[in-house]
């Protein structure tokens, strides 16, 4: 399978696992299962909502329209909040905060859980084994507490939550990274690129990097399915965005306490929140069965 | 063996050090002098002074942190800066409160879910292994609190009345005299769970039934249920009770939203309580304790894994 006669020609070429037709075969075999097309159409069709719905709200989400806790009318198709502003049209605004705070996290916890991962893997020894002491250490936290710990500390703010998620996914991500690229290591063309002076960031990224996108896509849909549960958690317990902000998780606190006579402002954002962490784990789960088939048919 | 142990032992303690002194560090980067905040604003400058020189405020960061872990390991965890309690007063109920919802969950969790992983390896590829399993797939991605404000709204108000939507436990009682307020906190804990115990156990059970061994069972004429459950079961079981040891540690961390949805009166909801007051001295307690509970559960998780598998238990000596 690897480049074994090390020439000019076997190190120009990528690495014969990242042709773009294993990619096409990929894209294929994950789109064949229903559980995948199920998922991207729950994860496009929230996404959907979350970015066009401030564009189709009736009223803004800080508009007092009716009365407290009203029922469904003609004027607020939901009914009213305990503030008598339209629900509707504050979940129409309500998604975009919690997607975009989860995609900045997961950004952030893949990308530094990438270059970390990658180094230990690649450097071994002493780098290694420090970067992955570091790791446990914040692993020994439950993210939830973490983000709390800070939070008390430094008061509620997004940037702030973002930062923190993503930074407590990294050593998660550096863990998965590491393992497949330990495999790697020791194969012939990052041999070969060594052997033929390459500097060390380009063996990184050049070498190493393509021979682990697989796992690298598993994590980013994994950490996205985390970090949208993670930071609508953050924002209903009040530690991310504060009200009179319009937001998922936000909705779902503030309406919880007259849920038993004016449901639609808890049900909503909690059937939202649900059906898109539902869709990305489905998409993610099928990519990965894809990548699992693909192996094991080589 | 027991130099694998003494070595796993010694990384969890030095795991445990760094933690505390994470969670020292941490709220140390509060803005202002914490006398001033405890104090508020109106309070003479004699008073704060003496109150700077009580919490050893004068003296360097190392010092702090040697004054703070000498008292968290002589069990003294400070004093509540919203409260003026004891902060091992405040807590200590609350603690066990936690614990007995832990586990409770985890009695029914564990057990049904190895039950659910043998069932779907053995109808693997039926109707019902689909459901089940692409149902676990969606179940797992659900966060914690979501699980449960559904279950607000299923059993709790709106389609029925069957339990409380709040877990009002009166002052001075034990959560396990009031059980009724425990079932839908623990139910929310065990539908986290169970779906990542079960997907491992009925991955394990898939790979173990297409064994030549349990074959050999068969063709010697054994029982159906003799073969899955003498035979299958016992050799499957180890990544299954890995990953219940690993979803026990992550129940540490999901106690915090479940309490908080249901009021009850545990850690969790102590602590987003303090994280609100900004009070810091039982948040540093509480997020030890959380980060402790999980650090030794870790631990007992690897080594139960070493110790129940044969090939690694030969290979660490």
């Amino acid at each position: 399978m690897s480049a074994s006669v090390i020439t000019a020609e076997s190190l120009a070429e990528a690495p014969p696992a990242v042709g773009q037709r294993r990619w096409a075969a990929l894209l294929r075999a994950t789109m064949s299962q229903w559980r995948s097309r199920i998922g991207l159409a729950l994860f496009a069709f929230m996404t959907l909502i979350a970015l066009a719905g401030p564009l189709i709200a009736p009223h803004s989400p800080t508009a007092f329209v009716t009365a407290p806790n009203s029922p469904p009318s003609s004027q607020a198709l939901f009914g009213g909040d305990a503030l008598g502003r339209d629900v509707w049209s504050r979940f129409l605004y309500g998604g975009r905060s919690v997607l975009g705070m989860a995609v900045a996290a997961t950004i952030i916890g893949v990308g530094l859980g990438l270059v970390v991962g990658l180094t230990a893997a690649y450097l071994k020894g002493a780098v290694d084994e420090i970067l992955m002491r570091i790791a446990d250490v914040f692993m020994a936290f439950p993210q939830i507490v973490l983000a709390l710990l800070l939070v008390a500390a430094f008061g509620p703010s997004v940037p702030l939550i973002i930062l923190i998620v993503g930074i407590s996914h990294a050593p998660r991500v550096a863990r998965v990274i590491r393992g497949a690229a330990l495999q790697v290591v020791e194969r012939d063309f990052v041999k070969a690129a060594e052997a033929v002076g390459e500097p060390r960031r380009r063996v990184i990224f050049g070498e190493l990097l393509p021979n682990v996108s697989s796992p690298l896509l598993v994590e980013v849909g994994l950490r996205l399915t985390y970090s949208i549960g993670l930071i609508a958690a953050l924002n209903f317990i009040g530690a991310g965005i504060q009200p009179p902000t319009a937001d998922w998780g936000v909705m779902i606190n503030e309406n919880r306490l007259a849920v038993a006579f004016q449901p639609w402002g808890v049900v909503l954002p909690v059937v939202a929140i649900a059906l898109l962490t539902i869709g990305t784990n489905l998409l993610t789960d099928g990519f990965a069965r894809a990548v699992i088939g693909l192996e094991r048919g080589e | 063996m027991a130099r694998f142990l003494v070595r796993r032992i010694a990384l969890g303690l030095l795991t445990l050090f760094l933690v505390s002194v994470v969670v020292f560090a941490a709220t140390q980067a509060l803005p202002g002098n914490a006398a001033t905040a405890i104090l508020g604003r109106n309070a003479t400058p004699a008073r704060v002074a003496a109150l700077t020189r009580q919490l050893h405020l004068n003296e360097s960061a190392f010092a702090q942190y040697a004054h703070w872990l000498g008292d968290v390991v002589r069990g003294n965890l400070g004093t509540s800066a919203a409260t003026q309690q004891a902060v091992t007063k405040y807590i200590s109920s609350r603690v066990l409160n936690s614990a007995f919802l832990v586990l409770v969950s985890a009695i029914v969790a564990i057990p049904l879910s190895i039950g659910l992983g043998v069932w779907m390896a053995v109808r693997r590829d039926k109707p019902a292994d689909h459901v089940l399993s692409v149902g676990s797939l969606g179940l797992a991605a659900l966060p914690e609190f979501v699980i449960a404000i559904l279950l607000v709204l299923l059993l709790a108000t709106n389609v029925s009345h069957v339990f409380p939507a709040v877990s009002l436990i009166p002052p001075g009682e034990h959560a396990w005299n009031v059980p009724k307020v425990v079932v839908l906190p623990a139910l929310t804990l065990i539908l986290a769970v169970t779906p990542y115990i079960s997907r491992i156990m009925r991955a394990s059970m898939v790979e173990v039934l297409e064994s030549d061994y349990v074959t050999m069972a068969r063709l010697k004429g054994l029982p159906n249920r003799t073969v899955i459950w003498r035979h299958a079961v016992p050799n499957a079981i180890v990544p299954a009770i890995q990953v219940s040891a690993l979803q026990l540690a992550y129940m540490a961390g999901g106690v915090v939203v479940v309490e908080y949805v249901f009021s009850y009166p545990g850690i969790g909801a102590a602590l987003v309580d303090a994280v609100g007051n900004r009070d810091v001295p039982v948040v540093q307690a509480l997020s030890l304790i959380i980060a402790a509970v999980y650090v030794v559960v870790n631990l007992g998780a690897d080594i139960i894994t070493v110790l129940a598998t044969p090939r690694l238990r030969t290979a660490q000596q």
